[in-house]
């Protein structure tokens, strides 16, 4: 037994029955329809069988006397399987049997909760140590309750998957029966609860069937676009081009189409208004349709006549994580043409330095040979397969919302603003989400469901076209990043400069490797304001750097005559013996130890099989480490993706199964991402507003085989939704040099259009 | 406005809307049958997947008034009880992450492997590719046709 100082998770133990509860106003069954893992059917029935009574421990756990437990899921569920996985490291230290558990999804709530968000790889990292504090209490509370009725010390009580045993007289008895006695039972302080050794563990690290898959299987609503409530109306919005404001919106045509309840402009945050973190800095005031049915709209829309005009300079106050910003809007119509010549440019001059070790400038004064290469990449969006939607409800007492939303707390207490209601009257509903990748953590269409809501004093719910979704404006930045190596007269790496900037934000982190490893390192960034708009894209940043960077780190270590594996060791190696400077931020030796699985598992010292061409690439991220080796022949001018093996380190797995099927995901996406993802602008128009133009990857240019292996240690669990997903842009332009004999500086790698620098 | 008389997962049902809606919007809006999904609007995603009679077809651009005599079979209708093949590999192989795109993956294939029940491995990258997954599953759909194939021919 080990036992954890934290935290975390006290608030949840607090018996608190001043809840808000507007969730329970709409009763959408399929909100709670919880179902058991995919369990033999007799089991299943056991299972279903639901209690008389539950005893509630806290706010994650519900046991029934009949012996089955309610767990809740805490954080939105966006395709990384946190309904299952959270929940799974509750069940592992109250010892239940994982057959006897339903989940359920929880909706918003600060009091009961902890950090109800999904995104940054954080929520196994974070969720891990109080859950398993709230699943050890309670267990701890059963034990002291059968403690008393067997009049026994509490420390001779075991427990073994929902029974409490005392070896001694042989008695026994299920959590069911202990239930009701035990939840009144004073809550144990946190250092007399122990936690479950690494060693002990059942159900942590043991493949758990995602509890959904049933449902999505058979079509079960479970997303907020399924809803559909009676006397709801539909909603659609219609947007500026980036750099314009509605002028007018002459709505004679579209107000009189079959269906169409009305239309009108809404302002969704007041000019004055002072941003929280994540508020969409895109368009303001927006024009909407409203109407009766979801195609009547969409053609009434179709029907709107508006014009635009051009904005002027502004700017606005966001709150953000270093405090409040003033964040510039310039006017002015962009183009991705105008964009690569201004970062061409900025890419000569000297940036802001963000790190400097030893004496680089001299390291390449004296050099023999330099090696400089530059990458860039173009703007991304998101994407998700469900379109923006949001369903809203708002009276003059309160707000009740469902939504695919990465990060309600976000956008409370900008709803609350917005609508002029207190923010204990805002219930905002988690419905499972249809991909996130980050555009879902912008609450955006939460406030314009809310407000078209206030407006037209009814439920409606906003739906976007996929056209709205593609050009509304989070999207990820474009980057540039210019590399440069110093090698003396014998081809040592004796200085490393990188310099990186983009639109409207640059991509270097300056404290990761190869920083630490190198004596004279310089790193800069700069970055251009624009007035198209962008947001957090799956690993923001190092969804562009790791590519770029692991891209250089080969090239290098081909002019220096090393091989590709062997030099990052070497780095690697420095970095952990005698680390230059003091603030890096890895591991030297989890980083080289994906390298050697990955070196291991690939085959890397066997020489590559005739028509197979292979690239390397490791990075890290979000707490977690990614080595991965991609194979791929070539079918005439295209690549074929043959096989991906994956080295994973993010300390204890706790789903085994789906972590395999993240990194999958992660991987096929960065394939899909590197090879085709672009979005351009023409005049502040995007040039892509479907998938007819906007290419996706697609089944046959998904790797054949995906070998994933993860690193077994003891260390706390960290995120997997990100670290797969940067290095494989590296893997893949690395293999696609040895293929065609022709290195990839630019993204989109596979593109009709000439080749800038490559 | 017109009437038609729809038959969906075998039983009629009975609509008055603008002959121009697409399939898509009938089942979701007017008969509540949520199953089949919105994703593009312009058959490049197909998560609007559906059953037209024995072929997959893309609801979104699929007019009601085309729609005749024609049984219509959507996720819903595919099996009682979620025991169709090719639902069981979904579950046995695990596939979905966010699991929006499924229904209309599970549609393509079914309606593939009805026609094709042996098929080789291009064979089913040919019928899989108008789908799109957001989240990366490919590799995993491929093995579950491959095992719906599978159960098929062994029951």
């Amino acid at each position: 037994m080990t036992h954890v100082k934290t935290q975390i998770g006290r608030r949840a133990f607090l018996k608190n029955t001043g809840l808000a509860s507007g969730g329970l106003i709409i009763g959408f069954s399929w909100l709670n329809s919880c179902k058991p893992k995919a369990v033999p059917e007799k089991e299943m029935e056991l299972a279903l069988k639901m209690p008389k009574e539950w005893s509630e421990f806290n706010s994650y756990i519900k046991i029934g006397e009949n012996g089955v437990v309610t767990l809740m899921a805490p954080n939105p569920e966006f395709g990384s399987n946190v309904k299952t996985s959270l929940p799974m490291i509750l069940a592992e230290e109250l010892d239940v049997d994982w057959k006897m558990v339903l989940i359920e999804q929880a909706n918003f709530h600060p009091e009961k909760f902890d950090r109800q968000f999904t995104g940054g790889s954080q929520g196994i990292r974070t969720g891990w140590p109080g859950l398993r504090v709230a699943g050890a209490t309670a267990r701890q509370m059963l034990l002291m309750a059968a403690a008393q009725q067997w009049n026994v010390p509490v420390n001779e009580l075991t427990t073994n998957n929902g029974t409490v045993y005392h070896k001694t007289t042989g008695q026994e008895i299920g959590y069911g029966e202990l239930a009701s006695l035990a939840k009144d039972i004073t809550i144990p302080e946190e250092q007399e609860v122990p936690l479950k050794a690494v060693s002990d563990f059942k159900i942590v690290g043991v493949s758990k069937k995602n509890v959904d898959t049933k449902n999505i299987v058979t079509g079960k609503p479970l997303f907020t676009m399924d809803l559909q409530e009676e006397g709801m109306l539909v909603a659609m919005i219609a947007l500026p081009p980036f750099g314009m404001k509605i002028k007018s919106v002459d709505d004679s045509v579209a107000k009189s189409m079959p269906g169409i309840k009305d239309v009108f402009t809404i302002q969704t945050l007041q000019d004055d208004y002072e941003r929280n973190f994540f508020d969409t800095t895109t368009h303001t005031k927006i024009a909407v349709v409203v109407g009766n049915s979801t195609w009547e709209v969409m053609q009434a829309k179709k029907a709107l006549r508006m014009e635009w005009e051009e904005i002027s300079d502004s700017e606005f106050v966001m709150a953000g994580f270093r405090g409040k910003t003033t964040i510039k809007v310039p006017a002015g119509l962009e183009s991705t043409e105008e964009h690569n010549e201004k970062m061409k440019e900025m890419s000569l001059k000297k940036g802001n330095v963000l790190r400097r070790d030893g004496n680089p400038e001299e390291a390449f004064l004296n050099a023999d040979k330099v090696l400089e290469r530059t990458y860039t990449a173009p703007y991304l969006a998101h994407n998700c397969m469900e379109p923006v939607n949001c369903f809203a409800h708002v009276t003059e007492k309160e707000a009740v919302l469902y939504a695919p939303t990465q990060a309600p707390e976000l956008i409370s207490g900008t709803l609350a603003a917005r609508l002029g209601l207190p923010e204990e009257n805002i219930h905002i509903n988690l419905t499972r989400m249809g991909g996130g990748f980050g555009q879902r953590a912008y609450g955006h269409h939460l406030v314009e469901a809310a407000v078209i809501s206030q407006e037209i004093k009814a439920p409606v719910k906003l739906v976007y076209t996929r056209e709205d979704d593609m050009t509304y404006g989070i999207y990820r930045p474009t980057y540039t990043a210019t590399y440069r190596a110093a090698l003396d007269k014998d081809n040592n790496l004796i200085g490393f400069h990188v310099r990186g900037g983009g639109i409207p934000e640059h991509p270097v982190a300056a404290n990761r490797f190869p920083a630490g490893a190198i004596d004279n390192y310089l790193a800069e960034g700069w970055a251009l304001e624009s007035n198209i708009t962008i947001g957090a894209f799956r690993a923001p940043r190092s969804n562009f750097i790791a590519g770029a960077e692991q891209s250089f780190l080969d090239e290098l270590a081909e002019t220096m005559g090393k091989d590709p594996i062997d030099f990052r060791l070497e780095l690697l190696d420095r970095a952990a013996k005698n680390p230059v400077g003091e603030n890096n931020d890895y591991e030297a030796e989890r980083y080289a130890g994906v390298l050697e699985l990955v070196k291991e598992k690939s085959g890397w010292k066997q020489s590559e099989k005739p028509g197979i061409h292979r690239g390397v690439s490791a990075y890290f991220c979000h707490n977690s480490y990614v080595a991965q080796v991609l194979e791929l022949s070539m079918d005439s001018e295209m690549p074929k993706m043959e096989k991906v093996t994956a080295a994973i380190d993010c300390g204890i797995v706790i789903n085994p199964d789906f972590a395999t099927n993240m990194a999958e995901g992660g991987i096929v996406d960065g394939i899909g991402n590197a090879m085709f993802g672009e979005m351009s602008f023409t005049n502040g128009v995007p040039d892509h507003k479907n998938f007819d133009t906007y290419r996706m990857i697609r089944f046959k240019e998904a790797p054949e085989t995906i070998d994933v292996h993860f690193v077994e240690n003891d260390t706390d669990p960290t995120g997997l939704g990100e670290p797969p997903f940067p290095p494989i842009f590296g893997a893949l332009a690395n293999a696609l040099y040895k293929a065609t004999g022709r290195r990839h500086y630019r993204q989109p790698f596979i593109t009709d259009k000439p080749s800038l620098v490559g | 406005m017109a009437n038609f008389n729809l038959k969906i997962n075998g039983k009629t049902h009975e609509i008055e809307v603008d002959p121009t809606t697409p399939m898509l919007w009938v089942l979701r809006d007017h008969i509540k049958l949520v199953g089949t999904k919105f994703g593009c609007g312009i058959a490049q995603c197909g998560a609007c997947t559906v059953h037209l009679g024995e072929n997959a077809v893309r609801s979104c651009q699929l007019p009601i008034s085309a729609v005749g005599e024609q049984d219509i079979t959507t996720i819903e209708g595919l099996s009682e009880n979620g025991d169709h093949p090719v639902q069981k590999a979904w579950l046995e192989i695990d596939v979905p992450q966010c699991g929006y795109c499924q229904a209309g993956q599970i549609m393509t294939a079914s309606a593939f492997l009805k026609k094709n029940p042996n098929p080789s491995d291009e064979e089913i990258e040919g019928a899989m590719n108008g789908n799109i997954c957001r989240c990366g599953t490919y590799t995993r759909i491929k093995k579950a046709v491959k095992m719906a194939a599978n159960i098929n021919q062994n029951t």
